[in-house]
């Protein structure tokens, strides 16, 4: 079975830390950091290599701040 | 099965999804989790979809929104408090092959601005109205607005809107449903992928009524304001959940094809 290999990429800086990709994510790929980025908002970060490169995250950050890949596997 | 490297998967061949470009570089001046970015978002992504960047003038409203002209790059005008259906229908009617839109949040559209709406929507202006409804004057500091629901606290009703003395929520989206100017009249939210993907969807048909030059066209997403509502983005989406889609139930009000 093909399986398909995703990845995202979150500019840290421009996150405002409002965790709306959290529950998002059907593979609970992404958390906040403990860090903080310029502004003080603690960031959202992957925590696992679950991600299917669905974009849900993507299409529901109000700031836009993240860029997905996907391949599938063969 | 062959591993991958995160390197080799973040080509451009593999990339899925990306912030369009016709949103400018600069951060939002939203607050974190706020619906106006991902509703800026949607507009810009269905314009550059069509390819009509170079062919559509926003109007940008007074609220928390003024600065929309900032943030998408296309030209706009920014218009007087609640003034914005009545700048669009000059443009239009100056412009009338170009794509008008405008953008404007509760306190501007059904407040200040009830009188051009309902005329701009009675007249049937060949324009797409945005509307975004979050309850509450965000800008100012969370003051109660006509869309406020019964016995929701805002800084201007601290114990509650009491609709005794205070009147009633105004629902105008259903009014100028009833409008026979208007041709698609919906509503939406923005809050999970789900409902983003049906926003989009609705944007997009109500861009293809104007560029058939069928009518007015009137999207309204509920959004939420976790500033005004005092609490963090998740707890105000839910909120938003329980309370406001009972009053403001999603889904097309009016579909005339």
């Amino acid at each position: 079975m093909a399986k398909v290999k995703g990845d995202i990429v979150i500019d840290i800086e421009k996150c405002k830390g409002c965790e709306v990709c959290v529950p998002a994510c059907p593979n609970d790929v992404i958390a906040m950091s403990k860090n903080v980025n310029g502004k003080g908002y603690n960031y959202a970060e992957t925590i696992n290599d679950e991600c299917i490169g669905c974009a849900n995250c993507a299409i529901v950050c109000p700031d836009g701040v993240i860029t997905v890949y996907r391949k599938r596997m063969e | 099965m062959a591993e991958i490297t995160k390197e080799e998967l973040r080509q451009p061949e593999n990339l899925i999804y990306k912030k369009t470009d016709l949103l400018t570089d600069k951060p939002l001046s939203y607050c974190p989790g706020c619906g106006h970015g991902t509703a800026h978002r949607i507009v810009m992504e269905v314009l550059d979809e069509m390819g009509i960047q170079d062919q559509t003038i926003g109007i940008a409203p007074v609220g928390c929104s003024v600065l929309a002209y900032e943030f998408m790059n296309i030209d706009m005008q920014q218009a007087a408090h609640g003034r914005a259906p009545a700048v669009a229908t000059a443009v239009k009617r100056l412009h009338p092959e170009k794509f008008v839109f405008t953008y404007q949040g509760d306190g501007d559209l059904a407040a200040i601005g009830t009188a051009e709406t309902i005329h701009a929507c009675n007249r049937g202006e060949n324009i797409v109205i945005i509307f975004i409804n979050n309850g509450i004057y965000g800008m100012t500091g969370g003051q109660m607005a006509p869309t406020t629901l019964p016995g929701m606290k805002s800084s201007t009703s601290p114990y509650g809107r009491d609709v005794a003395t205070m009147g009633n929520p105004l629902k105008i989206t259903e009014l100028i449903a009833q409008l026979p100017g208007t041709i698609y009249v919906t509503r939406q939210a923005v809050h999970t992928p789900a409902n983003v993907r049906k926003t989009k969807k609705a944007v997009r048909k109500a861009f293809e009524n104007q560029k058939l030059n069928k009518g007015l066209s009137f999207v309204e997403i509920v959004s939420n304001c976790n500033s005004g509502w005092k609490m963090t983005p998740r707890q105000s989406n839910e909120w938003m959940v329980e309370n406001m889609f009972p009053f403001y139930p999603l889904g097309d009000i009016k579909v005339n094809d």
